[in-house]
């Protein structure tokens, strides 16, 4: 529940380090539980937003959320203003600093609408409810004749008075309680459910923007690490006096890594520091570092998945959910399937590497960093400095792409410990050599399937097991079985109404920092659970589709307790965002209208499809493949989300398309291999990503209207697709896919 | 200290004569709307014109610039350029932006040089540049609308 509070001009200044005049308001509400958060960064329980008007009728909307591509930093001010009925035109979006005054700013889990959209209306119609009783009280009018509409107060009698001249007789006002706070209609939407472009769009296209890696301070300078390439290690030998002879370097300085987990540590290394980017690079190649090995360095991610896959087909694991009797089923069966599927680690490679700029001064750290999150960046700082977090300012500024990897403060921690070693604001770029080898990787994982029919190819029992390593093993090396929390994400979870079911856990000790990856352990179990029963289909001569809905069965709010699986639901009541089949069948009934589904198509064509929920939100997906020799094609890609109310469609739309592709990307090309407990690949030569050539010329999205809470939009285009396209080039070759990336298996 | 042309303007920079182009416009310069991706032409980030032709500037050391024309992004102001960006503002193509300069000195080279090109060749002057929020379809799209405006 929330509660509104008026904000001194001090403490704006302190959030947001821009000074304010005139009305400013602030919400403090409890955050939504956390219990997905494995960042435990320690926040306290408040949250505070703002918006400011002043005089001259200039809005200022404080955008606590990094923007890093999903158009967050426009569409949860655009709800501001339109509750506010503020003109668009004269809304400034401020960058809020990292400040545990906001509650999380972690922005990652696809939740930056679905946790804040109800607090930004009410922020919004109470700045409103102040304007109109400003105006009511200028006028000596009732409350009641007086009306908000865009940046002006309207008489009944027709007289009007713009916001800023009201400005100053609003911000003296009691603020309105919640309860007598009217919120607008649907049908009174100016902006909500608008195509709004984003704030930052012009100085995207000019090239006018700031991103991590390019924020610059007199008198710095430049940074460039050399890290070890197995986890744990410790150096053992270099040689300084070689990089100091390169033109340019100014110093050479160790970095020690932690002595227990990675958590949000740097990983030991050594920097060059020099008078700029390119010098510091060909310093660090001077350097010839020997390393000490570890526990971790004859890490070999072939051996490793091949031990996963042995376990979970070898025998039981722990049960995590539990229907009926599988064993009897299988038992009983006309017909038992079983399968193996394995998909790799996978790299984030945002656009722009983790890049930060550091400054400490007198016991005083700033950072400026493409940061998902800087309330840990703070708090990871402040730990390596051994300061107070309020000692540590944290400047966010736009995230060249994030997609999870820049909610780790690893390379902003790096970046302060040499600015206090150097005592010259240091501004560190990690090379894309760096970031493809040094990553928070995503999990690879081993999953089996046992599935029975009965005579009329009906499923009767589902059986799944899988071995994944679990990003809790970053935090606390204890952790060697993934927790339900995550096992949660479409494994777990699985909707099937299939009398007799069982969801299994085996070990899987991490040898590698595990990190979340967009759309996360959704990845894997949703290549996973998607091809599985796509195979069943087949195995019953029906459908997919229909198999589909069958398998989901009727529509109904899932209830997991009394299985015995403990379903995190992204950190929400189950009540509040209940799991629904009918939403679930409902995007994949639209998905097969919008396509030629079912259509004859030549030898070496197909369709595929595929549905999850994740991040509250429910997505179908169908790929066209054309498979002609080797050669693997995807045609055309088409989407159909459901994810209750949406803000800004038009950026729903390009996350959906971007998070199909990126789902693409990871399909076709995505793998990142280990041996000798080192990364293999450096970069997009041999980790290669997404290209124009390799997109679909036809990308289809369609959007439920819905008027059901709002959901997440940034990660759940990702899970469906792959699935999809595998499910396509079985239904064009008969050749079932069950490990990624198809490029082991075909020319893409 | 070799002399560089860019944008119109002549600098000298003091750096190594095999320091990429990349980092003197970012580092010496302070030209920042041009962008780091991989430094090793397979990203298309870094993308600028040289004498006109699209080049992946992290690659091309200093050495090899002298009296070399260069344009980035924050010099791009032909007919062409206008048209590119207009479109890529109407059809809200950018995601987080970062590899957006790249596109469009990308997609302007490719419009100078063919005025109409096809979805082939879109897809071939355009897959040296990565993005990795996946705007592509837009971008695809942009260029078609660009060169339906110079067209007209
Ligand atoms: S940075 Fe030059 S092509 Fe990638
Ligand atoms: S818009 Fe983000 S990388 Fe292209």
């Amino acid at each position: 529940m929330s509660t509104l509070s008026k904000l001194s001009r001090r403490r704006f200044l302190e959030l947001t380090g821009v000074s304010a005049t005139g009305l400013l308001l602030g919400a403090a509400v409890s955050p939504a539980s956390r219990a997905m958060d494995v960042l435990a960064t320690a926040t306290g329980e408040r949250l505070n937003l703002f918006v400011s008007l002043r005089a001259d009728g200039a809005v200022e909307i404080v955008a606590h959320r990094s923007e890093m591509g999903t158009g967050i930093r426009t569409s949860l001010p655009q709800v501001v203003a339109d509750e506010m009925e503020a003109d668009w035109s004269r809304v400034r979006v401020i960058q809020a600093l990292g400040d545990a005054a906001y509650g999380s700013q972690n922005t990652d889990g696809s939740r930056s609408v679905r946790n804040f959209y109800a607090t930004m209306r009410q922020m919004g119609a109470a700045a409103r409810r102040m304007l109109e009783q400003a105006a009511a009280d200028t006028w000596r009018a009732p409350l009641a004749e007086c009306r908000a509409r865009n940046h002006e107060v309207h008489h009944a009698d027709g007289r009007r008075l713009g916001f800023g001249e009201l400005a100053a007789r609003a911000a003296a006002l009691p603020l309105p309680g919640l309860d007598d706070l009217p919120l607008k209609g649907r049908e009174d939407f100016r902006y909500i459910g608008r195509n709004v472009p984003i704030v930052d769009l012009h100085d995207m296209t000019t090239g006018n923007t700031t991103y991590g890696i390019d924020v610059a301070l007199p008198d710095m300078v430049y940074a460039s690490i050399e890290r070890t390439p197995h986890l744990g290690g410790r150096i053992a030998a270099y040689d300084a006096a070689a990089a100091r002879k390169v033109a340019g370097v100014l110093d050479v300085v160790e970095l020690q890594g932690p002595e227990g987990p990675p958590a949000f540590n740097n990983v030991e290394g050594l920097a060059v520091i020099a008078s700029n980017t390119w010098s510091a690079i060909k310093g660090r190649e001077a350097l010839a570092v020997q390393w000490r090995p570890s526990p971790h360095s004859d890490h070999d991610s072939a051996a490793y998945l091949d031990a996963l896959q042995a376990r979970v087909s070898g025998g039981p694991g722990r049960v995590a959910r539990e229907r009926g009797d599988v064993e009897r089923a299988l038992g009983d069966a006309d017909q038992v399937l079983e399968a193996s599927y394995r998909t790799p680690y996978l790299a984030h490679a945002p656009m722009e590497p983790p890049a930060t700029l550091a400054r400490v001064d007198g016991g005083r750290c700033e950072v400026w960093a493409c940061t998902q999150n800087p309330q840990a960046t703070q708090a990871a700082v402040a730990s390596a400095l051994g300061v107070d977090k309020a000692a540590v300012t944290v400047h966010v500024t736009l995230l060249g792409g994030g997609f999870g990897r820049k909610s780790k403060p690893d390379f902003s921690v790096e970046a302060a410990r040499l600015a206090a070693h150097v005592g010259r604001p240091v501004q560190l770029t990690w090379t894309r050599e760096d970031d493809v080898r040094h990553d928070y990787y995503h999990a690879c994982s081993a999953m089996y399937f046992r599935g029975a029919l009965d005579g009329d190819g009906r499923a009767t029992a589902w059986l799944a097991r899988q071995a994944t390593p679990a990003i809790g093993a970053t935090f606390d090396p204890a952790v060697t079985r993934l927790e339900d929390g995550w096992l949660s994400q479409t494994f777990g979870s699985v909707p099937f109404a299939t009398p007799n079911l069982r969801i299994e856990s085996h070990e899987a000790p991490a040898h590698v920092r595990i990190g979340w990856l967009r759309s996360v352990y959704n990845i894997p179990f949703a290549f996973g659970v998607c091809s599985f029963v796509d195979e069943l289909a087949h195995a019953a001569g029906r459908d997919p589709a229909q198999y589909w809905q069958e398998m989901i069965g009727d529509d109904r709010h899932l209830d997991f307790a009394p299985e015995g699986f403990e379903f995190s639901n992204y950190g929400r009541a189950i009540a509040e965002y209940p799991y629904d089949t009918g939403r679930m069948k409902a995007v994949l009934r639209q998905l097969v209208a919008n396509i030629p589904w079912g259509e004859t198509l030549p030898e070496g064509q197909g369709w595929g499809l595929a549905v999850t929920r994740s991040f509250l939100s429910y997505v179908a997906v169908a790929s066209k493949v054309r498979v002609d020799g080797d050669t693997l094609v995807v045609e055309e890609l088409h989407g159909v989300i459901d994810a209750g109310t949406v803000v800004n469609p038009d950026r729903v739309h390009a996350q959906l398309e971007g998070g199909m592709v990126f789902g693409l990307s990871l399909a076709l090309n995505g793998e990142i291999t280990f041996a000798d407990g080192a990364a293999r690949q450096s970069n997009f030569h041999d980790y290669p990503v997404a290209r124009l050539n390799q997109v679909p010329r036809v990308i289809r999205t369609h959007i439920v209207d819905s008027e059901a809470l709002p959901a997440g939009v940034g990660e759940p285009g990702v899970p469906p697709t792959a699935p999809s396209i595998a499910n396509a080039v079985f239904a064009a070759t008969g050749q079932r896919i069950r490990e990624l990336p198809l490029a082991r298996h075909f020319d893409v | 200290m070799p002399e560089l042309k860019i944008n119109g303007e002549v600098h000298a920079v003091d750096v190594d004569a095999d320091t990429p182009l990349l980092w003197i416009l970012r580092d010496e310069l302070g030209l920042t709307g041009t962008k780091y991706g991989c430094g090793i032409a397979q990203c298309g980030a870094c993308t600028v014109h040289l004498d006109g032709q699209a080049i992946r500037s992290c690659s091309m050391p200093a050495q090899a610039l002298e009296n070399r024309d260069i344009l980035t992004i924050e010099g791009l102001d032909s007919r062409v350029a206008r048209a590119v960006q207009e479109a890529w503002i109407r059809l809200d193509v950018v995601q987080c932006g970062y590899c957006q300069s790249g596109q469009i000195m990308s997609a302007v080279a490719l419009l100078e040089s063919n005025p109409a090109p096809s979805d082939d060749e879109i897809d071939s002057a355009m897959s040296g540049n990565i993005c990795r929020c996946a705007t592509y379809q837009r971008i695809r799209a942009a260029i078609h609308a660009a060169a339906d405006t110079l067209a007209a």
